[in-house]
C-alpha cells in the first residue's frame, strides 16, 4: 500500500481513538449528579469513595462500556454483512437476527422475567432466527445472496407480526418497558464485561480474514481463483457477524442504524480495506453509541429516551446525505 | 516435465446440456490453445471447470500433476489465474487497490502489500496502458478500462497458467491486439494460455491449437490452421463463413 494511504489510515485511526476516549470522558462526567474530572480521577485512583465515585463507577461507567461494545459489535456486523450480501444496504438486522431477539425478549417480559431472563431469551430467540434462516436458506445445498436476504427479510416480518401480536395483548403495565426495549436501550444491560467479550472475539476472529474479505466485496469466483477457501470463509464470517448481532441485541435491544451507517462512514473515512475498515468501524460504533447514550440519557433529565431513537435520528440523514452523493461513492 | 494443465475423458455439463462427454486435453508451457463455439456452447463453463470453479461430472484434471484439491485453493492461485465475464465492484475501490489484490496468493495472512507487489502492481497497469490511473475509481472506468483493469490484476497474480473467458470483451480493436500480442508475450516467456475467443481469425493469428465446441457434446481440438475450415466453422457457428487470406493473415468474413 502506498505510504500515503498507510499515513492516512494510521490518522483516521489516531483520531477515532481519541474520540473514543472523550466519548467515554464525556459520558462518565455528564448526568444529574455532577462530576469533576478531578473527582472521577480521584475515583478511579480508588480515594475516598464519594457518592460522586459511586455513580460513575457503579452506574455511568459500565452503561457507557455497554454502549461502546454495543455499537462496536454492531458496526462489525454490518461491516461484515455488507462484504457477504456484497450489497451496501445490508445491516446486521437484514437476516432476521433482531426480531428473533425481539420475539424472546417480549416473551420473556411478558411472564414477567427481568435482567438475565430477559437477555437469555433474547439470545434464544436471536439463534432461533438465524438457524431458521440458514436451515430455510440453505435447502439447495447454497447460499446464493438472493435466497438468504429474503428468507432473512422473511423470518424478519414474521417475528415482527409475532412482536406486534404480543405488543396487543400486553397489560399496560408492561407496553412501556417492551417498547423501550425493542426501540434500542441501554439503561437495562447488565455487566458490560461480556458484550465486550464478544466484541473482542469477534473482531480477532474476522481480522485474520480481512483480505481474503477485500477479494469477496469484489467477486466470490475471483477470489476462489485467487486462493480464498470461499465456502468456508463465508460460513465463518456469517457464523462472526450472527454472533456478534446477537450479542448487541441481547444486551441493548434493537438500536438502529448503528450497523447501516457506521461501516460506511468509516469506508468514506479510511477506504474499504477491511484490514483498516474493520477495526475503524468498531471504533466509529462504540463511540457514536456512547455519546448517543449519553445525550439518550440527558437530554430530558431525569427521563431517559431509549438510545435508539437517537441513533435512527442522526442515522437517517447521515445516510440520505450519503445516499446523495453517490456519484463518488455507492 | 509435466504439463501445466492436464485434463482426461473430461465430461462437463451444465443442466441437461452437454458441454463435452470424453475430452483429452494437455497444455505445455509456453502454449496458447483458444476455445471458440456459439453463444450457450458452454465455453465458460468448461472455462471455469478447467479453473477448478466446478467439479466435472467425469474425468481427472491436473494442474502442474496435481488435482486443486490436493493444491488448496492458496497454492492453486499461485498456478493459475482466471479471468471472469462478470464486473462489477459494488464498494469504491482505485485501480491500484484492485492491481494489488492479484497479489492475494503470494501473501501471509498478516502481510502487506510491499513494494516489490506496488512494482509489478504497476508494471501490469503500464502493459495494459492503464498507467496514470492509478487512484482513478474503478467505478469512473469505462467497459474496455475496466475490462483491461481485470487482465491487470491478472497478470499481477503471476501465474503460470492463465485461464480467460473472453478477454477482448469491450475493447477495441487496438487494445484487442495489444491485449493479445501481451498475452502472446506471456506464452514466449512460458506461459501456457486458454482464452474463449469469438474471432476465428484472431484465433487463427495466436492460437497454437484451438478447441471448438459444437454445443451437443462434440468437440474438435488440434491445430489452429488445420481446424479453422469453412466446413467446420459452418457447423460450429451455423452460418457459412468465407475464409480470406491476405499479407501471411487470415479473416473470415460472414456470408
Amino acid at each position: 500500500m502506498p505510504s500515503s494511504r498507510r499515513r492516512r489510515a494510521l490518522f483516521v485511526l489516531t483520531a477515532l481513538l481519541l474520540l473514543a476516549g472523550l466519548s467515554l470522558g464525556a459520558a462518565l462526567l455528564a448526568g444529574s449528579v455532577a462530576v469533576s474530572p478531578l473527582e472521577l480521577l480521584a475515583g478511579f485512583a480508588g480515594g475516598e469513595s464519594s457518592l460522586a465515585a459511586e455513580v460513575v463507577l457503579q452506574l455511568r461507567l459500565p452503561r457507557a462500556l455497554s454502549g461502546f461494545a454495543c455499537g462496536g459489535l454492531l458496526a462489525l456486523a454490518g461491516a461484515l454483512m455488507q462484504v457477504l450480501l456484497r450489497n451496501p444496504l445490508a445491516d446486521p438486522y437484514v437476516l432476521g437476527i433482531s426480531g428473533g431477539a425481539g420475539v424472546g425478549a417480549l416473551a420473556a417480559i411478558l411472564l414477567g422475567l427481568s435482567g438475565l431472563g430477559i437477555d437469555s431469551f433474547a439470545f434464544a430467540g436471536a439463534l432461533g432466527a438465524l438457524m431458521l434462516v440458514f436451515g430455510l436458506a440453505h435447502g439447495d445445498g447454497s447460499w446464493t445472496q438472493t435466497r438468504l436476504l429474503l428468507t432473512g427479510v422473511i423470518v424478519a416480518s414474521g417475528c415482527g407480526a409475532l412482536v406486534a401480536l404480543m405488543l396487543s395483548l400486553a397489560p399496560e403495565s408492561k407496553l412501556r418497558g417492551m417498547l423501550f426495549w425493542l426501540m434500542g436501550d441501554l439503561s437495562q444491560s447488565l455487566s458490560p464485561w461480556p458484550t465486550l467479550g464478544f466484541l473482542a472475539l469477534a473482531l480477532l476472529l474476522a481480522l485474520p480474514f480481512a483480505r481474503e474479505l477485500n477479494l469477496l466485496a469484489r467477486s466470490a469466483e475471483s477470489a476462489q481463483t485467487l486462493g480464498v477457501a470461499v465456502g468456508r470463509l463465508r460460513a465463518l464470517v456469517y457464523f462472526i457477524a450472527a454472533l456478534a448481532t446477537a450479542a448487541a441485541v441481547t444486551s441493548a435491544g434493537s438500536i438502529g442504524f448503528i450497523g447501516l451507517v457506521v461501516p460506511h462512514l468509516a469506508r468514506l473515512a479510511i477506504g474499504n480495506d477491511q484490514r483498516l475498515l474493520l477495526p475503524a468501524a468498531v471504533l466509529a460504533g462504540g463511540t457514536l453509541l456512547m455519546a448517543a447514550d449519553t445525550l439518550a440519557r440527558t437530554l430530558i433529565a431525569p427521563e431517559q429516551l431509549p438510545v435508539g431513537v437517537l441513533t435512527a435520528l442522526l442515522g437517517v440523514p447521515i445516510f440520505l446525505f450519503l445516499l446523495t452523493r453517490t456519484g463518488k461513492y455507492r | 516435465m509435466s504439463a501445466l494443465l492436464l485434463a482426461r475423458a473430461l465430461a462437463v455439463g451444465i443442466g441437461a446440456h452437454e458441454v463435452c462427454t470424453h475430452l483429452d486435453l494437455e497444455l505445455a508451457a509456453g502454449e496458447t490453445l483458444v476455445i471458440l463455439g456459439r453463444n450457450g456452447a458452454g465455453k465458460s463453463t468448461l472455462l471455469a471447470t478447467l479453473a477448478g470453479l466446478r467439479p466435472p461430472r467425469a474425468g481427472a484434471l491436473r494442474l502442474a500433476g496435481q488435482g486443486y484439491a490436493e493444491h488448496g485453493p492458496k497454492a492453486a492461485a499461485r498456478l493459475r489465474a482466471w479471468l471472469g465475464q462478470q464486473r462489477g465492484d459494488p464498494f469504491a475501490t482505485t485501480v491500484l487497490e484492485t492491481a494489488l489484490t492479484g497479489r492475494h496468493p503470494h501473501l501471509g495472512r498478516w502481510q502487506w502489500e510491499g513494494p516489490e507487489d506496488l512494482r509489478i502492481a504497476r508494471q501490469a497497469l503500464a502493459d495494459v496502458g492503464l498507467a496514470g490511473l492509478e487512484e482513478r475509481a474503478v467505478q469512473t472506468l469505462s467497459g474496455g478500462e475496466r475490462q483491461r483493469l481485470a487482465i491487470a490484476t491478472l497478470l499481477t497474480q503471476e501465474a503460470p497458467l492463465m485461464l480467460l473467458d473472453e478477454p477482448l470483451t469491450h475493447l477495441d480493436l487496438n487494445h484487442q491486439i495489444a491485449v493479445l500480442e501481451l498475452l502472446a508475450r506471456r506464452a514466449a516467456s512460458g506461459a501456457g494460455i486458454i482464452s474463449v475467443l469469438h474471432d476465428p481469425g484472431l484465433a487463427w493469428r495466436y492460437a497454437d491449437r484451438v478447441l471448438l465446441i459444437y454445443g451437443d457434446g462434440d468437440t474438435d481440438l488440434g491445430p489452429a490452421d488445420a481446424l479453422l475450415t469453412p466446413e467446420r466453422l459452418f457447423r460450429l457457428y451455423g452460418h457459412p463463413l468465407v475464409r480470406v487470406a491476405q499479407n501471411g493473415r487470415v479473416a473470415f468474413i460472414p456470408e
